[in-house]
């Protein structure tokens, strides 16, 4: 038989090494670019006063988003507590009760659902839900949306990371007695731990750069957040506010919070990759 | 078929049926289990000796789709009747698994979280009961010095015999041991074959093994499995030297399985 000539093959394999190549080139270039372009324009915003004050009238030096800064952990923070404890719950529920069973499979198919509809969507839904019946914007309608967003993030990672866990863990739990819901608690969450908290540290990361939600809800506020029952200031409408304000020093003050919401992300993401890499070992 | 044990049995099996959803594994099991002994259950792979232990505890039912109907009597009680406390059968018969399977938590840990499911200990009472199931699991002079690290971190022997350990510290009557040494390196499952024949004296021990050596070397009792019956009980030098049935022979001198 003819042997078939490896010239053809060798161009193929050249031609789709470079290509992807250059594809993965592009995505760290934009990236990259994004992450310096932000470094730059952001860094001169970042002084004390940018941390310590609220903001001043546009033309009047100094002031600094202390305010919105403060808004955006409550808002985060509360958003975690109400929608990390519903994700995981959900999540232990489709992993360890509702695997194969009808229920298990229609509560994955909806969170599935959930996880791609809209973020702006889930503002309205909370804005016709909580905030038209209150007549005024809050810092908590915010933190409902927030929730909302995170649950099906949770609940898909911890789904797959206790699906992970050997069957043989299980078994060897109950048969010495356990009843099943200190298995769970006990030995099944222990084991995939590390992939638990990252999949929530990932989800507090991405709730925290969103915008959509907050614009429905929480709105926007200059001063400090005493309450959560009012307008509540947080950066990312703050940014959106500022940026596309015509005064100079606001759109010099909205690089800085782009550049604080993007380091914390990154610092966030980064703590989450460590525990995986930790897990590991 | 079967053999009068000279003593009540430990456990009785009456006319065991067991079904994965549609497929029949197990065709009217009935058997007896000498108490403190060791019985082997022997049999080509997939005949349902995995299939058959799994019921003595009924940790088959954590997959919905399977299901056991029949009698297992443990001392005269029958466990698959409903009202059975499915927590305290668990207590009385202990398991071990193919694979060892340590926590993910301390030496320590993995001894007094079963401890302390069935018992409230004292300090000192705990700590007791751990040194003692240890020990008797033969595993103590290596781990005593190391009673906070992970048990993830023992080596695969190190491991089953912490597995064994865990078993036996909440007092069970029963072993059922699956395999126990088919992951493990020869010198370490000689360590466990030593370690079965030393606890046959306090536990009536069911164990699945593969390796026909195994079964002639540690069991009093022999049962051959075949296509989800079992074929013959008896002792184990009677099946090993006369088997009553052509099949026993058959498997035994390896012309099949």
């Amino acid at each position: 038989m003819r042997r078939r000539p490896a010239t053809g093959r060798k161009i193929t394999d050249g031609a789709v090494r470079a290509l992807s190549l250059v594809a993965s080139a592009v995505g760290i270039f934009f990236l990259g670019w994004i992450l310096l372009e932000v470094a730059r324009r952001g860094a001169g915003a970042l002084g004390p006063a940018f941390f310590l004050d609220l903001p001043s009238p546009p033309g009047v030096a100094g002031g600094g988003l202390a305010g919105a800064i403060l808004g955006t952990l409550a808002i985060t923070a509360l958003a975690t507590l109400i929608g990390v404890p519903l994700g995981v719950l959900t999540g232990a529920y489709l992993s360890e009760l509702g695997q194969g069973t009808r229920f298990g499979a229609s509560v994955r198919f909806c969170v599935n659902t959930l996880m791609g509809v809209p973020s702006i969507l889930i503002g309205l839904y909370v804005y016709t839900l909580l905030v038209l019946p209150a007549g005024h914007f809050s810092g908590w309608a915010g933190a409902v949306a927030l929730a909302i967003i995170m649950l099906p993030l949770t609940a898909r990672t911890t789904e797959d990371m206790l699906v992970l866990v050997p069957d043989s863990l299980r078994e060897s739990a109950l048969a010495l007695g356990a009843p099943r819901w200190r298995v769970t608690l006990d030995v099944i969450f222990r084991a995939a731990r590390g992939g638990v908290v990252t999949g929530v540290l990932l989800a507090v990361a991405r709730v925290s750069g969103e915008t959509a939600p907050l614009l429905f809800t929480a709105l926007n506020s200059p001063y400090w957040p005493t309450t959560l029952s009012g307008p509540t200031g947080n950066l990312t409408v703050t940014i959106f506010n500022y940026a596309m304000s015509p005064y100079r020093d606001w759109q010099q003050t909205a690089w800085g919070a782009c550049l604080l919401i993007m380091a914390s992300v990154l610092g966030v993401t980064i703590l989450a990759r460590a525990l995986i890499r930790e897990k590991r070992r | 078929m079967t053999e009068a044990a000279p003593e009540r049995p430990k456990l009785s099996v009456r006319g065991l049926d067991f079904y994965y959803g549609e497929h029949q594994a197990l065709f009217d099991n009935t058997i007896d289990i000498a108490p403190a002994k060791v019985t082997a259950v022997i049999g080509p792979s997939g005949c349902g000796k995995s299939t058959h232990i799994r019921v003595f505890n009924r940790i088959f039912e954590l997959y919905r789709d399977q299901r056991a109907t029949g009698q297992v009597l443990l001392d005269g009680q029958d466990i698959l009747a409903p009202a059975f406390d499915l927590i305290e059968l668990r207590r009385r018969v202990g398991m071990i698994f193919q694979k060892p399977t340590p926590f993910p938590m301390s030496v320590f840990e993995n001894l007094a979280y079963g401890i302390r499911l069935h018992y409230r200990p004292t300090r000192s009472e705990l700590h007791g009961r751990v040194e003692a199931a240890l020990k008797a699991a033969a595993l103590w002079d290596e781990v005593k010095d190391q009673m906070q690290r992970p048990g993830t971190a023992l080596s695969g022997g190190q491991q089953q015999r912490l597995c064994i350990a865990r078993a036996i510290a909440v007092e069970p009557d029963v072993l059922l041991m699956d395999e126990p040494t088919s992951a493990i390196d020869p010198v370490a499952t000689a360590r466990i074959e030593d370690l079965v024949v030393s606890l046959k004296e306090r536990y009536t021990i069911v164990i699945v093994t593969h390796n026909m050596q195994q079964a002639a070397r540690i069991s009093d009792f022999t049962a051959f499995f075949y296509q989800g019956r079992i074929i013959e009980l008896g002792t184990t030098e009677q099946v090993f030297t006369a088997p009553r049935e052509r099949r026993t022979e058959d498997y035994i001198t390896g012309r099949f399985g």
